[in-house]
């Protein structure tokens, strides 16, 4: 089962390679896609069987001994993000035949998603840092093609503040690295987790904390780092947009859980206490930056923003509960803002633009996608039973356990603005009769009444899966559980990784 | 030892240098304080790993590992890898800023705000 790890980066990458092969025969890029992402759906389903069955995996590149060679390491987080970034990326895909344009896909749409997927797989499975700089980096240059091909002016000047931050943000996480190796010799997570269990260093821990911290918040949109991601969010391709919100923020929630309970707990718990006040922060800024907005997809961004705080309330109060709390939501979240992004094309396809000043009457004239947008609205806005609500419930009982309870209120703040701001896009697109004869000649309000089924389908399936998680919660519970026990009890990790060594 | 002193000045002066070019309206200097930025950090994992001088990493061949002082490679491995991404990433913004200049005929970031503002 060990070697199925490698897999999950191999797969990606040839299937990349082979559509850039067809790069003039959309049809079989299509095809290669699926496949590509189906083969990837079923070795991740596999990976996480093994990890549950067997605990964790790794994998020693080259067969080089730990804390020399490049580690691949599989716990039940990494084998469940996996798990779900497979399923993201082979909807998207889906939903990609119709939405992506055939300039686009002739200029290399597939390849540019499936190196992406390689990215935010290899990011989810190193269990070295250095290696995650590289994922990082692989990530980052597919994410600014797909962010600015196509050229349009718009999403020129959205793609020049992404790179510029997301830069700025590898800088950091490199000069991390630089005084990490400078201090400790290892670059090997479990290693590096050892010697900072030891008394040595406890000033520099704080202050490498806090450069990765910056880097990492950078990467997850956290506030007050998170102007690059409204400014250009809504301007590329809406399967691009989708899959950014889905996966890409995540992979920095990833990296900020990883290092948080893995490298730095022992000594910087100062930093927990930090990460808490951001969180609260993140919550309800983000959620404020919503209310004024008036394009689909930009209220959808701050929506996102204010959720990636809710993800690290978990990581702040760092208990098993809260950190169980934040996998449920990270689940959660990833399904739910995917689907949210895919949704801006079936109001754009009828609406005919994303402004929702201009869009309504679409409940009458489409109820069944408008009773879809609602389960997801509703989900997002955290109400029972959909599955958005268990991961609020439990982060709300793992911050009174704890007797935070300014943080609770936090939570809940942010949350009646999310169902105010859910119920704004509900009433404003799909309740309102339809504004008559706006004269705007950039927008021209004139929808289309056909939605493809590459679209509806999987726009269905995300909803299914956050029906099911919210009405069958406990499997999925269950499953964050174990990971935060794993995560919250880091020995097990170092003694695979390490087989023993002191 | 005084080696690392300097290149611990020169480190700052390129984080500096930087700094000062990104916060630039003009979006040329811009790309060049990243690259700037990258220079410095890949200097700071060089120093970082240690300045040693004519010792290289080589063994005996009855030896089983390195033993005392000597120079060593990893810091100089990650930097080439930092060094080929980040000329990478400097290509693919130098592109983007020809781009900018020739469809928007500007390389002012104050007039390329129109995805800041909320309309």
């Amino acid at each position: 089962m060990n070697n199925a790890l490698p897999l999950v980066i191999a797969i990606p990458m040839i299937t990349a390679v082979i559509s850039l092969l067809g790069r003039h025969r959309p049809g079989m890029q299509k095809g290669v896609g699926l496949a590509g992402s189906l083969a990837l759906l079923s070795t991740s389903i596999a990976i996480l069987a093994g990890v549950l069955l067997e605990g964790i995996l790794s994998v020693q590149i080259g067969n080089w001994p730990a804390p020399y060679g490049i580690t691949l390491v599989a716990d039940v987080l990494s084998s469940l993000l996996t798990l779900v970034a497979a399923v993201v990326v082979l909807l998207v895909s889906i939903a990609s035949w119709t939405e992506i344009d055939p300039d686009r896909v002739a200029f290399g749409y597939h390849p540019l998603l499936h190196i992406l997927t390689m990215g935010i797989c290899g990011s989810f499975l190193t269990g070295d840092v250095f290696n995650l700089y590289v994922w990082f980096e692989v990530m980052l240059i597919s994410s600014f093609v797909l962010l600015g091909f196509g050229g349009e002016r718009a999403q020129l000047e959205g793609t020049t503040k992404y790179v510029t931050l997301n830069l700025l943000s590898s800088t950091l996480f490199l000069a991390g690295i630089g005084v990490l190796y400078g201090t400790f010799g290892t670059l090997n997570m479990a290693d590096l987790a050892l010697q900072l269990r030891g008394p040595t260093h406890a000033h520099l821990a704080e202050t490498l904390a806090t450069l990765f911290l910056l880097a990492f918040g950078i990467k997850a949109a956290v506030f007050p780092l998170f102007f690059w991601l409204p400014a250009s969010y809504h301007t590329p391709p809406v399967p691009v947009s989708a899959v950014f919100a889905g996966l890409l923020t995540k992979v920095g929630i990833y990296a900020l859980v990883r290092f948080f309970t893995l490298i730095f707990s022992g000594d910087a718990a100062v930093m927990h206490r930090i990460i808490l006040v951001l969180a609260a922060f993140t919550m309800v800024v983000g959620i404020l930056g919503a209310l004024p907005q008036r394009d689909f997809r930009r209220i959808v961004s701050f929506n996102l923003i204010s959720h990636i705080g809710t993800l690290l309330v978990g990581l702040g109060i760092f208990t098993p509960l809260a950190l169980a709390g934040t996998v449920f939501y990270l689940m959660h979240d990833i399904v739910t803002k995917t689907c949210l992004f895919l949704f801006t094309s079936i109001v754009q396809r009828l609406g005919g633009c994303a402004d929702i000043g201009k869009l309504g009457g679409l409940y009458r004239s489409h109820p069944f996608m408008a009773l879809l947008f609602l389960l997801a609205a509703l989900s997002v806005g955290g109400i029972p039973p959909l599955s958005g609500f268990w991961g609020k419930l439990i982060l709300v009982q793992a911050g009174i356990a704890e007797k935070e309870y300014w943080l609770v209120a936090a939570v809940f703040g942010a949350g009646f603005l999310t169902l105010y701001s859910m119920s704004t896009l509900w009433s404003e697109v799909f309740w309102k009769d339809r504004p008559e004869a706006i004269g705007d000649p950039e927008c021209e309000c004139v929808g289309r009444t056909f939605l493809p089924l590459s679209l509806v389908t999987p726009i269905g399936i995300l909803v299914f899966l956050i029906v099911v998680m919210g009405i069958w919660p406990s499997p999925f519970f269950h499953l964050a559980e174990l990971a935060a026990r794993q995560l919250s009890d880091p020995q097990m990790y170092i003694q695979k990784i390490l087989q023993g060594k002191p | 030892m005084t080696v690392e002193v300097e290149l611990a000045l020169t480190v700052g002066g390129l984080y500096a240098a930087g700094l000062y070019m990104v916060l630039r309206r003009s979006i040329v200097k811009l790309v060049i304080g990243l690259a700037l930025l990258g220079h410095a950090a890949n200097l700071l994992i060089f120093t970082m790993g240690g300045l040693v001088r004519g010792q290289p990493p080589l063994m005996h061949p009855w030896d089983t590992r390195l033993w005392g002082r000597f120079a060593d490679p990893v810091p100089e491995a990650l930097i080439l890898t930092a060094i080929v991404i980040g000329f990478g990433v400097q290509a693919f913004a130098i592109v983007l800023i020809k781009r900018i200049y020739l469809d928007m005929g500007t390389e002012d970031l104050r007039e390329l705000q129109s995805t800041d503002i909320t309309p």
